[in-house]
């Protein structure tokens, strides 16, 4: 049996691993959903294609976040999710929507198909709005103030441009001609809304919450953390540079503003991580606190051991399996 | 204020027996494409990939409806039900974590394959994903049964102020009621799924489609069907005395037994009534239940009264029970007779057809009821016996919970709706469009 901290670390890493994941792949399907046009029918298509034989296994990525944090920190996981009662419900809303409107539409008679088209948008839309707002929550510590509202608020209009300016990104990689053009104005755009959003979070985030300007202010790593956000400022210059070169040249490259987004992502998310560690609940429990019972963790652990590589494996191949610019969907 | 408890109890049991619908479909109709897939591999004819690609959008949507109401149902033990995993959770954990590592993303993974990479893959290594896609989604019901079999049976564990330890997996996994649980529900889902097949395929029949594969898919699913009908009702039976063996109480309840008696009647009808504690309009056989139960005229049936405070809601558990079974009753019937109607004319007229027609949803009805008899039956406890449900309810406002299951429930309502509209309407369009390509699917460059 695992000493319980060697436990704790393990499956907080592995839920980390979980999230990040999730926000990555299923953020840019989401923020393909966000894109849908509504009136361009092939373009629709042809988006919507393009991320046909993910979605799914996409959005299972979340199941197994929250799967680990039931089962590795069931404290944790009840206070969280009874605190975010209500954003969760609308998420799931959300997430149905976007997924049974996308079987729908290719089923549907012709005349819904607008409709789920929509339901298809409506639902990416309420489901980052949901999770942005849910982050901005659990930063604010789910302090319920008009200030702390306000500020999910505005986390979710921050989550939404980062889901559309990923979403973007694996569009100008997955696509030619005039959506690939069109990816690539919507790049820049939310390329600019979200460096704005990753600045007010920065801001915010420190000045209300001590603990998280000890982190990052007061202890003797922070010089070398410091440099961090910096970078970070200048991928997102570096990403309009990029798409202003792509206009001219679209074919060449056109997977660096997925790939710049991609570690945009990770850095934040390593700023939030750092940000909130040990702490699982902010500023009231830590992941030591919270942990389950550490024999069942144990025999958890068999199984992830196995698996997760297996998983990571697997995704690949259908990452494959479906390489290069996108095809028509039909089921074959 | 509103009553929190009460309305999770509604979110919960709306949200399972949503979800639940999907999931019966797809564990069967997956296997049902794995075969329509080697065959095709085997005989190289046409009408096998045919049927595959017919059904594989049915499944596809299916699998869809399927995985969105399940992840609504992964956070609502958060959500509604926190002290579940407070107290229940380093059993419940682990269980369904392998449920989301093994089968979860198998499924969803290379379903990405069996739906959209017949053209990019070997057909061998599209036939695997397919089989994969199968292993899955039956590894799953696995899972799910096994940590719902042992809230009914549990074993393996100590329990130490309130909360549950592991003592030994292989006990708690293989644990007293899993097995006849596990079979029962594969078998519901089996039967669910071939009548689906069945009814749709009658369907096109009845619309005139002369296309082959039609024809063929109701000879397969009604031959399922004729075989799997039977043989649920020798399982069911099993169940049943293994649940009379761990759960007296809802055993009491399914038979409207109300004082412990020898050589207990078989109730077909009945209207129990708990204020009196008494059944009134009974039509009975004598000393059938007994020589059910107990295989003994004069064995002794536990009478709900021995359990007073501690026994199940009556009424929903006694008409849940008779209305399976009368469902399986009758399936067994159409299947029989159907299939002898094929046989010896190699076509059904009409009538049969319209009846497998109305019996489309018939799993669906079975299948439900028979939930309603097991989770109701277990009330008013999570854990058998250990652990009541009322302990474990969410502090969030009443208000909060009602307003979340009025969204949920229109939502349900319009995609059930959407769902069996899009069936029909997709059997109507291989009807009058020729959807099939007649030439064989050339693969490009296979990976």
């Amino acid at each position: 049996m695992f000493s319980a901290e060697y436990l704790a670390l393990l499956y907080s890493s592995l839920m980390a691993l979980a999230i990040i994941v999730y926000a990555v792949l299923d953020g840019y399907d989401l923020g393909v959903g966000i894109l849908l046009p509504g009136q361009n029918k092939p373009a629709a298509d042809t988006m919507i294609a393009s991320i046909g034989p993910f979605w799914d296994a996409n959005e299972t990525w979340l199941v197994l976040a929250v799967g680990l944090a039931l089962i590795a920190f069931p404290t944790a996981h009840s206070i969280i999710l009874q605190a975010l009662y209500l954003p969760i419900a609308f998420m799931l809303l959300g997430l149905i929507l976007r997924g049974v409107a996308f079987d729908f539409r290719a089923k549907a008679k012709t005349r819904y198909r607008e409709t789920w088209d929509r339901c298809f948008k409506l639902g990416s839309l309420i489901t980052a709005f949901s999770q942005g707002y849910m982050l901005g929550l659990y930063v604010m510590s789910f302090e319920h103030s008009l200030a702390s509202h306000l500020f999910a608020a505005l986390s979710g209009v921050g989550v939404i441009a980062a889901y559309t300016l990923i979403g973007a990104g694996w569009l100008i990689m997955k696509c030619e001609g005039e959506i690939q053009n069109s990816a690539i104005r919507w790049c820049r755009v939310s390329n600019l809304i979200a460096l704005l959003g990753v600045l007010a979070v920065s801001v915010v985030n420190p000045l209300i919450n001590t603990y998280v300007q000890t982190r990052w202010f007061g202890t003797e790593i922070s010089l070398l953390l410091l440099p961090l956000p910096l970078i970070c400022m200048v991928l997102f210059v570096l990403q309009d540079r990029v798409l202003v070169k792509l206009k001219q040249t679209p074919d060449q490259g056109c997977w660096l503003p997925f790939a710049i987004t991609v570690v945009i992502f990770l850095l934040c998310f390593f700023g939030l991580i750092y940000s909130f560690f040990p702490f699982v609940v902010p500023g009231t429990l830590t992941i030591y606190e919270a942990l389950a019972d550490p024999s069942a963790l144990t025999f958890m652990l068999y199984g992830v051991v196995l698996v997760v590589p297996a998983i990571i494996g697997y995704t690949l191949f259908s990452y494959r399996v479906f390489w290069g610019k996108t095809q028509d969907l039909s089921y074959y | 204020m509103l009553d929190t408890l009460l309305l999770s109890r509604i979110q919960f049991a709306a949200n399972i027996s949503f979800h639940i619908l999907f999931p019966t479909i797809t564990i069967a109709l997956a296997w049902f494409l794995v075969f329509f897939k080697f065959r095709y591999g085997q005989t190289d004819e046409q009408v096998w990939l045919r049927a595959y690609r017919f059904w594989v959008k049915i499944f596809a949507l299916t699998f869809a409806l399927g995985v969105v109401s399940g992840i609504t149902m992964s956070f609502q033990f958060g959500t509604n039900w926190p002290g579940f995993m407070e107290r229940i959770g380093n059993i419940a954990g682990p269980l369904l974590g392998y449920e989301v590592l093994t089968a979860f993303f198998m499924e969803a993974t290379f379903l990405g394959i069996m739906l959209f990479g017949m053209k990019r893959v070997s057909p061998r290594l599209h036939t695997f994903s397919t089989l994969i896609v199968a292993v899955g989604t039956t590894l799953s019901a696995f899972w799910i049964l096994s940590l719902n079999s042992w809230l009914q049976t549990p074993t393996g564990y100590t329990l130490v102020d309130g909360v549950f330890y592991p003592d030994n997996w292989f006990e708690i996994i293989f644990n007293p009621s899993f097995g006849y649980r596990f079979a029962h529900m594969l078998l519901a889902s089996g039967l669910t799924a071939s009548f689906l097949v069945a009814g749709i395929s009658a369907y096109r029949l009845l619309k005139n489609d002369h296309k082959h594969a039609p024809k063929l898919t109701l000879k397969v699913a009604l031959s399922v069907a004729a075989l799997l009908a039977p043989l649920q009702m020798f399982v069911g039976d099993l169940h049943g005395l293994n649940t009379f063996e761990h759960q007296p109480q809802k055993v009491a309840a399914m038979e409207g037994v109300w004082e412990t008696e020898q050589g207990a009647p078989l109730l077909l009808f009945a209207i129990p009534d708990e204020s009196t504690r008494t059944n009134h309009f009974e039509v009975a056989i004598p000393n059938l239940a007994s020589l059910i139960l107990t295989h003994k005229l004069d064995g002794e049936i536990k009478g709900l009264n021995e359990f007073k405070g501690e026994h199940p809601p009556v009424k929903p558990v006694f008409f849940g029970f008779r209305i399976m079974v009368g469902m399986g009753l009758l399936m067994i019937l159409v299947a029989a007779v159907t299939r002898y109607t094929l046989w010896r004319h190699s076509t059904l007229p009409d009538w049969q057809l319209k009846i497998l027609v109305a019996m489309t949803f018939s799993g669906w009805i079975a299948t439900l009821a028979g939930w309603y008899v097991t989770e109701i039956g277990r009330q008013p406890f999570m854990v058998n016996g250990l652990i009541k449900i009322e302990e474990l309810v969410t502090s969030v406002p009443g208000e909060h919970v009602l307003l979340t299951l009025v969204g949920y429930l229109t939502v349900y309502a319009v995609l059930l709706t959407a769902y069996i509209k899009t069936l029909f309407y997709t059997a109507r369009n291989a009807i009058e469009v020729e959807e099939y390509q007649t030439t064989p699917i050339q693969g490009g460059q296979y990976v």
